[in-house]
């Protein structure tokens, strides 16, 4: 057997994995570590200029390949940079491994340079963390950390390694096992045949059904299951905003994204129906409103991975744990293999209901003014990048925007950062994306406020060539703190204007890019085609829109789910 | 509701902290918490006794097993079951009151363990229940100091918690 250094023995286990990409920062601790990449050309390491851009860039990768993202980073100010990032992967269940240096182990616990006990800080916002106590545990705690980031409910797993884990001169016999065994982790691995038979069966009863479709969705490979589901039932679908493109956006019988800024027709279709088909969502509060006025005729089935999420913040009446393809899968075999139908008169009628309800209101938007109206702004991405680009976002209303009209017909194309609302997010998130797959267009839609949170990344872009575009919906504010401040203090706008904004043109050819300022409609699209045409540039596009636009429909809080504003004077 | 949940636990280090971080991050309860190894070496057993509706109770219990280290666990409440709390109380014993304390610890079944000329250091076993009875009757004048171990259960019968 080969003799390994720790340090080498960490990459090689990488490698192993089949890890092409890291993300990180170096530092004393971390030195060894470096040095082992370097002396090796398998595991390739891309240096960001912020630790909190490392995690989100291994978050943007881990969302669109559906694999772990892995980040490399130093003990103490490298570690605590990180837990931005960290709790953004957990609270969207991301899969994804911190490795973080640490102090030698025989000076933990004495205040030492650059020592934080970031096993402690990271706790309640990881699926689990390890601490390396003995150099030749390695790859196995290497091998679990994969294990857990990416089975059952996927989420973020910290490594701690201390720096004498790793000595060059100390060395071991290195294997990588091909398996884990834990005794005290087994997620579902098939939901319950008898549950699955009685929502079936629910189905066939319901009147008014509707399929609620979320993250887990496509972090459980399973839009095609649903998608095939939904035609043969022929039922409505909206998807959640962390399952955008789950279910076709164009499709017909797709309602559009439900919640507080979800559509009047998925809201109304929700609150109306008889029977709410939940698979891979979570009942959020930013989805439910008022969970005492939530659907009041809804019996509901709940299909998802995780037992704890079930009946956490909404009842229901048939829980089915397990992987939502295996359990989707043998619904799709119940219902064709089924004697009986859903109701098809009842269905009518609802489907009926559903489109007056679409007809009603849909996603229109007062354009009239002077300005650019930011929705144009993202119906001009949509066409121009034909419905096919990585998508990624910031906080705040123009990712609201974003997710509006933005129609995404597949999955794992829409990146935003929606359970933690993480500003900063959306440049790392796209460049990840853009290293991994080259031939894709990916932009980052964002705002003038978000922006400046990662803005620093411009710079690795430079370094590693990675031409995305970025969509700046420059309203001069923080728009969606402000859009608050309209509705609920009477216009008085604490800190949530941006009072010297920099020259972004200046500001972005000082990075090496290229800029482009859009302040007239008529030059919106002609600007968008130029951006997208230079494939190998990072073009950064500053669009200067309406500062006033709110966004809508918006639940009012308290209320139930169909209780809206759809704009700023009209009400359900 | 008042319920005893019994969980096994990785005997790893940082794994009860990880138990009782889930307590305070979640905003659950906790009234007392004991934690000690089994008989199996890689194992500890941790009794939490909580506070809630029924469900909250059923979070805890699948919050609990999504934590790696869990192994089992067990709301002992639902079933049949034997707890005991462990009680060390010390108090002013001098004169006439002597003899009074003695007879209120021999009607609870306690155990004076250790004694000077003016203190009493007494032992009780019971449940949590119990132990605040004795508490009380003492009265609280004399007491000195009071040190509870918190409850330790177990089913009844046949029915065991382990791997
Ligand atoms: C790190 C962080 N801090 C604060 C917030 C609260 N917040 C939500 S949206 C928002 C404004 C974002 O402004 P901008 O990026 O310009 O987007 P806009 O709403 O104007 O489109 C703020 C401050 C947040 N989500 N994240
Ligand atoms: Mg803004």
């Amino acid at each position: 057997m080969e003799l390994l250094s720790g340090g080498d023995m960490l990459i090689r286990a990488l490698s192993d994995e089949g890890v092409e990409y890291i993300y990180g920062y170096p530092g004393g601790a971390a030195l060894h570590i470096y040095d082992a990449l370097y002396r090796q050309s398998d595991v390739k390491h891309v240096l960001v200029r912020h630790e909190q851009a490392a995690t989100h860039m291994a978050d943007g990768y881990a969302r669109a390949a559906g694999k772990a993202g892995v980040v490399l980073v130093t003990s103490g100010p490298g570690a605590t940079n990180t837990v931005t990032g960290i709790a953004t992967a957990y609270m969207d269940s991301v899969p994804m491994v911190v490795l973080c240096a640490q102090v030698p182990s025989y000076l933990i616990g004495e205040d030492a340079f650059q020592e934080t006990d970031i096993i402690g800080v990271s706790r309640p916002i990881v699926k689990h963390s390890m601490s390396v106590k003995n150099p030749e545990e390695i790859p196995e705690i290497i091998k679990k950390a994969f294990f857990l980031a990416q089975s059952g409910r996927p989420g973020p797993v910290v490594v701690d390694i201390p720096k004498d884990m790793t000595l060059p001169n100390e060395r071991y016999e290195y294997s990588y096992p091909s398996k884990v065994k834990l005794r005290s982790y087994g997620p579902a691995t098939k939901g319950h045949t008898g549950q699955i038979k009685k929502a079936v069966d629910m189905i066939f009863e319901a009147k008014r059904p509707v399929l609620y479709a979320g993250g887990g969705v496509i972090l459980g490979k399973a839009s095609d299951q649903l998608t095939e589901l939904a035609k043969i039932l022929d039922v409505p679908v909206t998807n959640t905003l962390m399952g955008l493109g789950a279910y076709p956006a164009t499709d017909r019988q797709y309602v559009g994204m439900l919640g507080m800024h979800g559509t009047y027709e998925a809201n109304m279709t929700m609150h109306h129906s008889d029977l709410i088909i939940a698979v891979g969502a979570r009942f959020d509060d930013r989805v439910t409103n008022n969970t005492a006025k939530f659907c009041p005729n809804a019996k509901i089935v709940h299909i998802d991975i995780d037992p704890a999420s079930i009946s956490k913040t909404v009842t229901v009446d048939v829980p089915i744990v397990g992987p939502v393809d295996q359990v989707l899968n043998e619904m799709l075999d119940l219902v064709k293999g089924a004697k009986k139908e859903i109701e098809k008169e009842a269905l009518v009628s609802w489907w009926r209901q559903v489109d007056e309800w679409k007809a009603y209101h849909g996603m229109r938007y007062n354009s009239d003014g002077e300005f650019i109206k930011p929705q144009q702004a993202i119906e001009t991405l949509y066409k121009v990048t034909k419905g096919d680009a990585y998508v990624t976002s910031d906080v705040g209303q123009h990712q609201m925007f974003a997710s509006q009209y933005y129609k995404f017909d597949k999955p794992n194309r829409w990146i935003n950062s929606g359970g933690l609302g993480t500003m900063g997010f959306g440049l790392p998130a796209a460049m990840g994306i853009k290293l991994n797959f080259p031939d894709n267009d990916v932009v980052c839609v964002t705002g003038e406020g978000s922006f400046q949170m990662n803005i620093q990344e411009l710079s690795t872009c430079k370094q590693y060539n990675l031409p995305v575009k970025i969509l700046n919906l420059n309203n001069q504010a923080l728009g969606m703190v402000k859009q608050w401040q309209d509705l609920n203090y009477e216009a008085r706008h604490a800190h949530s204007y941006m009072e010297s904004l920099p020259d972004f043109q200046k500001l972005i050819e000082a990075y090496g890019h290229v800029a482009l300022r859009v302040e007239k409609l008529a030059d919106l699209e002609s600007a968008m085609e130029e951006a997208f045409a230079m494939k190998d540039r990072l073009v950064f596009m500053d669009v200067m829109v309406d500062p006033s636009e709110h966004v809508y429909p918006m639940q009012v809080p308290t209320g139930s789910m169909r209780d809206m504003m759809l704009s700023k004077t009209e009400r359900t | 509701m008042r319920h005893i949940i019994s969980v096994l636990l990785e005997n790893e280090p940082g794994a009860l902290s990880r138990v009782v971080g889930l307590f305070s991050q979640r905003n659950y309860n906790i009234e007392s918490l004991t934690v000690a190894p089994t008989e199996d070496g890689t194992l500890s057993r941790l009794t939490v006794t909580t506070v809630g509706s029924d469900k909250v109770i059923e979070q805890i219990t699948k919050q609990l097993n999504k934590l790696i280290e869990v192994v089992k666990l067990v709301d002992l409440t639902e079933g049949a079951h034997v707890e005991r709390e462990l009680l060390l109380i010390k108090v002013r014993a001098s004169g006439a009151q002597r003899a009074e304390i003695k007879r209120t610890a021999d009607v609870f079944r306690a155990q004076i363990i250790d004694m000077t000329p003016s203190v009493y250091t007494i032992q009780v076993v019971g449940t949590s229940d119990k132990l605040d009875a004795f508490i009380q009757a003492i009265g609280n004048t004399s007491v000195l100091e009071v040190v509870r171990s918190g409850v330790s259960g177990i089913a009844r019968g046949e029915k065991i918690l382990g791997l």
